[in-house]
């Protein structure tokens, strides 16, 4: 599975990466996000619960920060263990531009693989289903990083 | 006469009392006291080494009972699941085969394979216990794709090139000398699509142990509960056959997939004996798509050499047959010995030879599915016979009247190791091609163009080997079991009789068609007959049912029984009418005394031979009650011609079958209706083959096609109303002269449709399953 997006969020690059580093904000963004733990450095331990078509569980997401060149780039190598539900894999390459001062445009181009229940019954549905996380993902992060900087 | 229950009689189905009504006894609706329930965790890579499984959560969780794994299971003494058939290598080597924990033990090597099974108090505690598992997978690269199988990782340890056997069957010089002369070849390749069966009950147990007695009673959904209770005990070492007990009641549906067996009741009684309590599985329904015994799954090329009048000259045929991760219960005798036997058709081919090689990849095991290698057999014959008609502009059904077996040619050896007893194989045909209006398709393809449609005809005339099987000719060629039958006729005081059949129905209407021989052999009323099957503790030892073996098979057990039941009654009624015994006569059900008007009804006989008062004790045991083994000499031959006429509409794809012919050869039948009913539920199948059924693996050998969302059932819509009729050459070496017609539709329906839409669309070949899209990107080349 591949699949690209681009957001554009007004804040600065560096109070964006800030926040993209930031477990705690990342807990109140993720959709369903139960945890979000520092496990080591540039690693992190997510628990979440998600649903992909019908096949819905509790996710445990292992991500660890690669090729990190802050404030512009890094690449999240995450694999998600679903237990019954299945499994996912793959990578997430995210990209910070200046637009100006105060607006940076994030894009992401993540390649992966789900195995498990998930790709038994949820294959055709997992595409959406990562767009749909995305978005309110970003949706939150826009309000969140917002209301940090007082807007 | 016409007995309105006998033989010929389309008499209503006893069976659909209870299943329109819902009072079907299915294993799932057996419940015990004090019954626990099991789950399975099951692989979601396809293949990865299991180096370590933490059930401490699992086990802490609440309702949960144990959590066995495949070590525990090896550490029970419990043994692998044994492959049935052992097919020989050309080189005269043994199939290689890979071992086969019932639970996976140090790795994994399909998606759905069980690598520990949950025991809990509620279904719920069960399932939780599962998700509580951890499990420590390392993956390795798949191995999914057929055709580079041979060179790519090894599987199993003990399989080099993942290859269990490379076979080959006819004459070789032979076939080459024969293309050698030829005028023409025609050449194809083929892939037959992988199909998942889908009985509408999935597989389910209910394993108990009687702590008193000893004994392991096992209910479970099997085609075959002798079979199930020899691999229990012999091989996997549950039990001695003596102390274990299978019953198969109600079953929904087999189509072979319930013929095999499984990690899941294997582990199931195992784990009621280890814990001296019941345990009940169902599948649900993504689990019969993950771990149910897929169908088919062959990549072939396939050459036929012509004369230039068209006389078939040789056939060549190459095969790769994908067994999946393990070797199945039957699995390797299907590409080969089900295969390469029938590869000479209707046909009269003079050199013939066939090679399969069969290999593993991590994917479902592949075994028998409705028709098991014959009808992958029919398709490879029947589509390259329709594609050397139109090479050579010879008209499809003219090309295969040339080349029939005649009906003065029978019995006909075959090049490939059958000899048919009978058939008239141009009668069927002629009786579709008048069926199907072939003289009229002309105008209805013009009048399909003047509407920008295009409209194709397709033939198929197969051939099968049925009423499997000749004992020791089964056993020659690798079968590690019998194929004989058992078949016993208790009479009762009252005359009533009760049948033990060692056949099993699950869906084939065993209690009406065996009820309607004994009211016509022995003239009691239909009501009075109850057929009993599926429970080694009412049958002996026999083989249950698949291969359209029933009738053929377990009915001439069942006649040879009634023969005996006739034979001593006619000596208790010689006695009791003071006649020598070579004077009575018995017919309709009474016996009387040539040439006098002293008679005695059947249930009088009974009742003497119960309450024996009147009766040669000092010669004659009481009773009336016998029992007999039938072992066949020859397979059945069923045989037809199906035509298939289909509208595709270029714009869309979409293919409408316009009509759909078959006419079969099924010997005499006993009941029309249920015959007919059988050939309706073939051609669905070998249709929805055809048209819209898939089992597909990603390259990395995820299953995508695990539901009903994915994977397309033929469904009302998808079908024509079916025109179906018969022709009779009874078999003739069974005392019925039956051949059987479960499997019929789903070995010559396949073939006829892709004819029809290689037709309508002008081209070579078109892939399983023509879907709209397949069809679309067709008619646009």
């Amino acid at each position: 599975m591949e699949q690209s997006g681009e957001y554009t969020v007004s804040a600065s690059r560096e109070r964006v990466w800030e926040a993209l580093n930031d477990p705690e904000v990342l807990e109140r963004c993720v959709e369903g996000c139960r945890s979000m733990t520092v496990t080591g450095e540039g690693e992190f331990e997510a628990v979440v619960a998600a649903k992909v078509g019908p096949v819905k569980a509790t996710f445990t997401a292992a991500i660890e920060l690669q090729d990190v060149v802050a404030p512009e780039s890094y690449r999240l190598q995450v694999g998600v263990k679903g237990g019954a539900a299945g499994f996912a894999k793959g990578s997430a390459a995210v990209q910070l531009a200046e637009c100006s001062r105060d607006e940076t445009r994030l894009t992401y181009h993540i390649e992966g693989s789900i195995g498990g229940k998930l790709a038994q019954i949820g294959s055709r549905l997992v595409q959406a289903a990562a767009r749909k996380m995305a978005a309110s993902f970003f949706e939150r992060f826009a309000v969140d990083i917002g209301r940090s900087q007082g807007v | 006469m016409a007995n309105e229950t006998g033989i010929g009689a389309a008499v209503k189905r006893k069976e659909d009392a209870r299943f329109i009504t819902g009072t079907g006894r299915y294993t799932d609706d057996i419940g015990a006291h004090g019954q626990t329930y099991a789950v399975f965790a099951r692989s979601p890579h396809a293949r990865a080494k299991l180096n370590g499984l933490d059930a401490s959560a699992a086990l802490a969780t609440e309702g949960v009972v144990a959590v066995f794994t495949g070590a525990d299971l090896q550490a029970d003494g419990i043994g692998d699941l044994p492959c049935g058939w052992t097919v020989h290598s050309k080189d005269g080597e043994p199939m290689v085969v890979p071992a086969h924990p019932p639970i996976a033990v140090d790795k994994v090597n399909y998606v759905g394979e069980p690598y520990a099974v949950v025991i809990g108090e509620s279904l719920e505690a069960a399932k939780n216990g599962a998700e509580a598992l951890e499990a420590d997978f390392e993956e390795l690269p798949a191995v999914v794709d057929l055709a580079s199988a041979a060179s790519a990782d090894q599987i199993h340890e003990n399989v080099p090139n993942n290859q269990t056997y490379d076979w080959e069957l006819g004459d070789k010089a032979a076939t080459d000398a024969a293309f050698a002369q030829a005028h023409h070849v025609s050449s194809l390749e083929i892939v037959n699509n992988r199909l998942i069966p889908n009985a509408i009950e999935p597989r389910a147990a209910l394993g108990e142990y009687d702590a008193a007695s000893g004994l392991y009673t096992l209910h479970t959904t099997s085609q075959n509960p002798h079979l199930e209770r020899l691999v229990l005990a012999a091989f996997v070492q549950i039990a001695p056959e003596a102390r274990l007990r299978v019953i198969s009641p109600d079953v929904g549906g087999g189509f072979g997939s319930k013929i095999f067996v499984y990690a899941e009741e294997t582990a199931v009684i195992w784990a009621a004996g280890k814990l001296r309590r019941p345990v009940k599985w169902r599948a649900e329904r993504s689990e019969s798509f993950l771990a149910d015994a897929h169908g088919r799954d062959h990549v072939t090329k396939a050459e036929l050499a012509l004369a230039e009048d068209g006389t078939f000259l040789g056939l060549r045929v190459k095969t790769l047959a994908n067994m999946g991760a393990y070797l199945s219960t039957f699995a390797s005798s299907v590409p080969t010995y089900l295969y390469g036997t029938l590869m000479a058709g209707q046909y009269k081919t003079p050199a013939i030879y066939v090679e399969v090689q069969s290999l593993f990849t991590n994917t479902a095991p592949v075994d028998a599915y409705r028709g098991a290698g014959r009808p992958e057999a029919t398709y490879v014959v029947e589509r390259i016979v329709e594609t050397a008609a139109r090479e050579m502009g010879i008209d499809a059904a003219e090309l295969r009247r040339r080349n029939f077996i005649a009906p003065s040619d029978f019995p006909y050896e075959t090049p490939v190791a059958l000899t048919y007893d009978t058939g008239d194989y141009e009668a069927s045909l002629a009786k579709a091609l008048e069926h199907a209006d072939y003289a009229g398709f002309g105008a209805r393809k013009a009048a399909s163009e003047a509407a920008g449609k295009k409209r194709g005809i397709g033939f198929s005339c197969y051939i099968e080997a049925c009423g499997l099987a000749p004992s020791q000719v089964a056993i020659s060629l690798g079968a590690g079991v019998g194929l004989f039958e058992v078949g016993e006729v208790r009479v009762d005081v009252t005359g009533s009789v009760t049948v033990v059949t060692g056949s099993h129905s699950h869906g084939q209407s065993h209690e009406t068609t065996f009820a309607q021989i004994i009211s016509e052999k022995l003239g009691v009323p239909f009501e009075n007959v109850t057929v009993l099957h599926g429970d080694t503790g009412r049958s002996d030892y026999a083989l249950g049912t698949y291969g359209s073996r029933s009738l053929a098979v377990g009915g001439s057990a069942l006649i040879k029984a009634i023969d005996k039941i006739i034979a001593k009654g006619k000596k208790i009624a010689a006695h009791m009418l003071e006649a020598q015994e070579e004077q009575v006569d018995f017919a309709d059900g009474t016996f009387t005394v040539a040439d006098s008007n002293q008679s005695l009804t059947f249930p009088e006989v009974a009742f003497a031979a119960y309450v024996p008062a009147n009766y040669p004790l000092e010669e004659l045991e009481p009773g009336l009650s016998e029992k007999a083994f039938y072992d066949p000499p020859n397979f059945t031959y069923p045989a037809g011609a199906h035509i298939c006429e289909v509208e595709i509409d270029p714009a869309t794809g979409v293919v409408d079958i316009t009509s759909f012919v078959a006419v079969d050869d099924f010997g005499h039948i006993v009941n029309p209706m249920i015959v007919e009913g059988q050939v309706h539920g073939g051609l669905a199948q070998g249709i929805g083959q055809a048209l819209l059924e898939h089992g597909v693996y990603d390259e990395t050998g995820q299953l995508v096609s695990g539901s009903y969302m994915d994977y397309t059932m033929p469904r009302a819509d998808d079908l024509p109303s079916f025109t179906v009729d018969t022709t009779v050459t009874p078999c003739t070496h069974n005392p019925l002269g039956v051949k059987g017609c479960g499997e019929a539709g789903a070995i010559g329906s396949t073939a006829a449709v892709m004819n029809a839409v290689t037709n309508a669309l002008g081209v070579a070949s078109v892939p399983m399953p023509a879907t709209p899209e397949t069809v679309w990107r067709a008619a646009q080349a």
